[in-house]
Parts: C-alpha cells; sequence; structure tokens
C-alpha cells in the first residue's frame, strides 16, 4: 500500500481519538443546554458560565489541598446552585414575558458572570491538574491516553445516568411530562417550578464536571464560557435541541470534526467548523439529526 | 341536600391584563355525589372557569372554596393535590410518554401502591383499548383514545371532585356513548364531577344539575331534567 496513504489513514485515526476525547467534554456541556431548553425553551447563554464559576471553584478548592473527587464535587455543586439561584430570580419572573426577553435576559446574565469571574478570580487563566496521572498507550501508530479513554467512559456513565433517570424514577418522568406540556403537568400535581429547578441544577451540575475534566486540554478564566457555551449551544442544535442523546451526538461530532480539520487543515480554523455544521444542519435539518418534527398541538 | 364541595362566589376573570373580561361575576355550587353539566357554546368562558378552578388562571375577583377552604390563591399542583383533578380541553396528554407512563403521572401525588393497582385495573376495565396497548407511546392513540386516556389519567390521581372539559369532542359517535358510560360509572363510585359539554343532550340525561354560560355570564341553572325541557335549552343545545 502506498505509504503517504498508511501514514494519512493513521494520522486520521488519532484525530479521531482525540476528537471523541473532545467531544465527551462538549457532550458534558451540551447536555444541560439542552435539558434546559427542554424544560423550558430558554437558550440559556449563561450556561458555559455556570460551568466557569464551578471549575473556578474546584481550582480554589484544589488549591486549598482538596483531593481531586472532592474538587471536583465542589465544582459540580457550586456549578448546581448558581444555576438554580440565577432560574429563581433571574430567569423565573420573566418566564412568561415570551422568548425573546427571555434571550436578551440570558445574554445579560452570561455578561454579568463574565465580568463578575474577572472581578473575583482575576482574568489570568489558571491550571487545573489532570483528574488521574496521565499515561499514554501506544497502539501502532496511535497514542491513547487513559484521560482520554476516562473522560469518555464519565460521558457515558452521566448518559446511562440521565436515561436512567428519565425513564425509571418519579422525578425524571416528571422532568419528560413538564418539557412537555407544563400546565398539563401541574394539572398532574407536579410542582412544576422544582422540576425546573432540578434541571437547572442537574444540567449545570454536569456542565461543572465537564469544567474539571477539561483541565487536561486547556487552562480556565473568566471568559471560558463564551466559547464553550456557543459550542456546546451549536452541538445541541446540532443534535437537536432538547433532545438528551442529540446533545451527545452533536458534542462527538463538533469533537471530531475541530480535530480532523484542525489536524488535517488548518489549526486556524478549529473554531469555525463548529458553525460550518450548523449551517449545514440549518439548511438540511433544522430540527437537528435527532429532532422529530413535532405536530403542533391542537 | 349533601354537603357542599365546590362554591364559586362572584367569580371574574379577565384576559390580556383586563382587556378582556371573559368571565363575569358567576357563582355556582356542587355538591357531593353530583354531576354538573356546563353548558355554553364556543367562547362563553367554560374553558377559563375550569382553568380557574384548578388553579392555572388566577380569578381577577371572587372567591372559590374546595371542601369550604379558600383554593384561588394555591398554584395548581397544590390544588390537584386536595383532591381536584381536571381532564382538560384538548386531551393534553403526554404524547412522549406511554400509556402507562400517562397513568402514572396521574397517580404522581399517591404513595399508595395497592389502591393504585387496582386503580389501573379499573380504567383499564373502562377503557380495554388503553390495556392492550399499556406500553405504546401516547401519541400513537387515536383522538378518541387518547381521550380516554385523558380521562383515566385524571382519574388515577384519585380526586373527590373530577372536572372534564369536552370528553366526547371530535370523537365517533360509537366512542361517545363509551365515555358517557365510564362518566356514569365514575361517578357510581364515588367521585363528584364537574363537565363540560358540548353534547347537551347526554350530557344532561346522566347529570344532576346544569348551568348555562351565556358570553361569561350564568343565565340559567336548575336541575337537569328540567333544563331538558327548557325552550331556550331545547332550541339551542338540543336543536329542537
Ligand atoms: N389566552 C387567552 N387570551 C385572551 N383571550 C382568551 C384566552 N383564552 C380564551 N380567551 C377568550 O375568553 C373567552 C372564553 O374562552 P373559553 O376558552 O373559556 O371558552 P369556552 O366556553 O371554553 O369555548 P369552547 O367551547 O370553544 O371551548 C373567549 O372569548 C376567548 O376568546
Ligand atoms: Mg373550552
Amino acid at each position: 500500500m502506498n505509504q503517504n496513504l498508511t501514514f494519512f489513514l493513521w494520522d486520521c485515526l488519532q484525530y479521531l481519538i482525540n476528537g471523541i476525547a473532545q467531544g465527551s467534554l462538549y457532550a458534558l456541556v451540551a447536555l444541560g443546554y439542552t435539558m434546559v431548553y427542554g424544560i423550558i425553551r430558554l437558550v440559556n447563554f449563561a450556561h458555559g458560565e455556570f460551568l466557569m464559576i464551578g471549575a473556578m471553584c474546584g481550582f480554589y478548592a484544589l488549591k486549598f489541598s482538596l483531593p481531586m473527587g472532592a474538587a471536583i464535587l465542589v465544582a459540580m455543586l457550586s456549578s448546581g446552585i448558581i444555576a438554580v439561584v440565577v432560574e429563581r430570580i433571574v430567569y423565573r419572573p420573566i418566564r412568561a414575558s415570551g422568548r425573546i426577553p427571555a434571550l436578551i435576559t440570558a445574554i445579560g446574565t452570561s455578561l454579568f458572570f463574565q465580568y463578575f469571574g474577572q472581578l473575583t478570580f482575576g482574568a489570568d487563566p489558571k491550571t487545573i491538574p489532570p483528574f488521574i496521572a496521565e499515561k499514554i498507550f501506544n497502539l501502532g501508530e496511535v497514542n491513547v491516553s487513559n484521560v482520554q479513554i476516562a473522560i469518555f467512559g464519565i460521558t457515558f456513565f452521566v448518559l446511562i445516568f440521565l436515561w436512567w433517570l428519565t425513564h425509571f424514577t418519579k422525578v425524571g418522568k416528571a422532568m419528560r411530562a413538564t418539557s412537555f406540556n407544563l400546565a398539563a403537568a401541574e394539572l398532574m400535581g407536579i410542582d412544576t417550578n422544582k422540576i425546573i429547578s432540578f434541571t437547572f441544577f442537574l444540567g449545570a451540575a454536569i456542565a461543572g464536571l465537564g469544567g474539571m475534566l477539561m483541565g487536561y486540554t486547556m487552562s480556565i478564566e473568566p471568559m471560558m464560557g463564551m466559547n464553550l457555551g456557543t459550542k456546546a449551544f451549536v452541538a445541541a442544535v446540532v443534535g437537536g435541541i432538547g433532545i438528551i442523546p442529540g446533545a451527545a451526538l452533536g458534542g462527538f461530532i463538533i469533537g471530531i470534526a475541530e480535530n480532523l480539520v484542525a489536524g488535517l487543515y488548518k489549526s486556524s480554523f478549529r473554531d469555525g467548523v463548529s458553525f460550518f455544521i450548523l449551517i449545514i444542519i440549518l439548511l438540511v435539518k433544522p430540527s437537528g439529526i435527532l429532532g422529530k418534527n413535532i405536530k403542533e398541538k391542537v | 341536600m349533601n354537603e357542599k364541595i365546590l362554591e364559586l362566589k362572584n367569580i371574574n376573570i379577565h384576559y390580556g391584563d383586563g382587556a378582556i373580561h371573559a368571565v363575569k361575576n358567576i357563582s355556582l355550587e356542587i355538591y357531593k355525589g353530583e354531576i354538573i353539566t356546563l353548558l355554553g357554546s364556543n367562547g362563553a368562558g367554560k374553558t377559563t372557569t375550569l382553568h380557574t378552578i384548578s388553579g392555572l388562571l388566577k380569578p381577577t375577583s371572587g372567591e372559590i372554596l374546595f371542601n369550604n377552604e379558600p383554593i384561588h390563591h394555591l398554584p395548581a399542583h397544590k390544588i390537584t393535590a386536595q383532591g381536584l383533578a381536571q381532564s382538560p380541553e384538548g386531551r393534553q396528554v403526554f404524547a412522549n410518554m406511554t400509556i402507562l407512563e400517562n397513568l402514572e403521572m396521574g397517580a404522581y401525588l399517591r404513595a399508595d401502591l395497592n389502591e393504585i393497582k387496582a386503580d389501573y385495573e379499573f380504567v383499564f376495565s373502562l377503557f380495554p383499548k388503553l390495556k392492550e396497548r399499556e406500553n405504546q407511546l401516547a401519541q400513537t392513540l387515536s383522538g378518541g383514545e387518547q381521550q380516554m386516556l385523558a380521562i383515566a389519567r385524571a382519574y388515577m390521581a384519585k380526586p373527590t371532585l373530577l372536572l372534564l372539559d369536552e370528553p366526547s369532542l371530535g370523537i365517533a359517535p360509537i366512542l361517545v356513548s363509551s365515555i358517557f358510560k365510564a362518566i356514569k360509572e365514575i361517578n357510581r363510585r364515588g367521585m363528584t364531577i364537574l363537565l363540560v359539554e358540548q353534547n347537551a343532550y347526554l350530557a344532561l340525561k346522566i347529570s344532576t344539575r346544569a348551568y348555562v354560560l351565556t358570553n361569561g355570564e350564568i343565565t340559567l341553572k336548575g336541575p337537569a331534567h328540567e333544563l331538558m325541557n327548557n325552550s331556550d335549552i331545547k332550541k339551542a343545545y338540543l336543536g329542537q
């Protein structure tokens, strides 16, 4: 076989592996995005900032020499709590005012936390060490690290957990009922405000987990939520916004595409790839890959 | 008569920040064990009234007493928790969930597992179609079957007062009679029922009393058999 072609294929495989790891992280962020949209049809632009706050809190937890596991827990809890507080005092009062006011409020909230973050934590990037000591395995011409495998495993576990939650627990079924028809859910006796709070908490806590796992590729800083939030939003739309497995699928697609394009073509195109995919999807299937065109309710 | 279960006192309801006065100073009362029909043409304010009783809308003035306690300030889920359930207009089943899951949502607030089981059996005996398809998504049901599911789901809350908003709307004539039979059977088992219906003849036939809503006002009320012979009712609702 042509030697160049062989190298090319090995390279592709390497980018694919890196892309799956990167995509797992995007998936973790996109899940919360899609869950919040699913339940109250809000595009929560502040979702990336919830992640940032969590990662910052996790960073300080490590600094106060808490073990990694505890720091991850701190990050998840702080992301979750900040999300619940924001939902309660910012989003809930304007929930009935329509989508445009909600969108503008979400953008304002996002900006607020970006500058709040710079004031509180400083604008300098901070480093979170990988959550396990990195070991690299050589498989033929490609490298796979145990961190990559663990990240993929954790994301997979989170997906299974969400599937179990929404299909086998009372609160999870109430989430599905509320997201489908909030008024009907209220008539069943479901406290939909509680379910919405819970959804914000869960989605943000998963993002906080993602924030801590990201330590292996990037440093954290107060503006990180913007870029990540955008990619997570695109991932959610590509997979079909509001659909949990769709968000994961979208995350993987974007992670893989970014790594292929950056590796095979130009790394400066990395951040543009997600938008290119978004445009294609919006042209071909606006409801997203797993999206169904649900008939308008009568 | 029996104990009063629900009372509306001088209820006014507005839409659009007061621009539309949909329900005007209505009062009504329901006693335990009754089937009450609320009649009225399109846009009369029937659904608005039921939404307000269930807490999805708030009255601009007036009082709603359930078992002699005011409920009009409570959120909808708390009213359901007190034993007042509704099968809403247009069915509103959870199309993304299975039939069994829909029924589970109906029983959301209950913990009496054994009785829940018995109630599944009861609603399945009322509507055997639902049993056959218990693990299919509600969106695969026909309109009439969805209506059955909506009634069964509301029943699963085991309320003392059950509101039914147009349970026979858009349903094939053969199914309509089975739905009215089910309503009668539910009532026979001790549930009080407030029924909104277009099908005035069948509704009046199973009711104790009825109220007529015209442009948001109660214009007529009385025992069902009297209203059935009322010449205005005959003209407007019975097509005679
Ligand atoms: N969300 C709303 N905003 C503004 N006006 C409304 C709203 N819902 C209902 N209305 C108006 O309030 C009045 C009563 O409506 P309602 O739905 O209660 O009537 P209804 O008796 O249930 O009619 P139908 O038999 O068609 O179901 C109507 O004039 C209707 O246009
Ligand atoms: Mg109506």
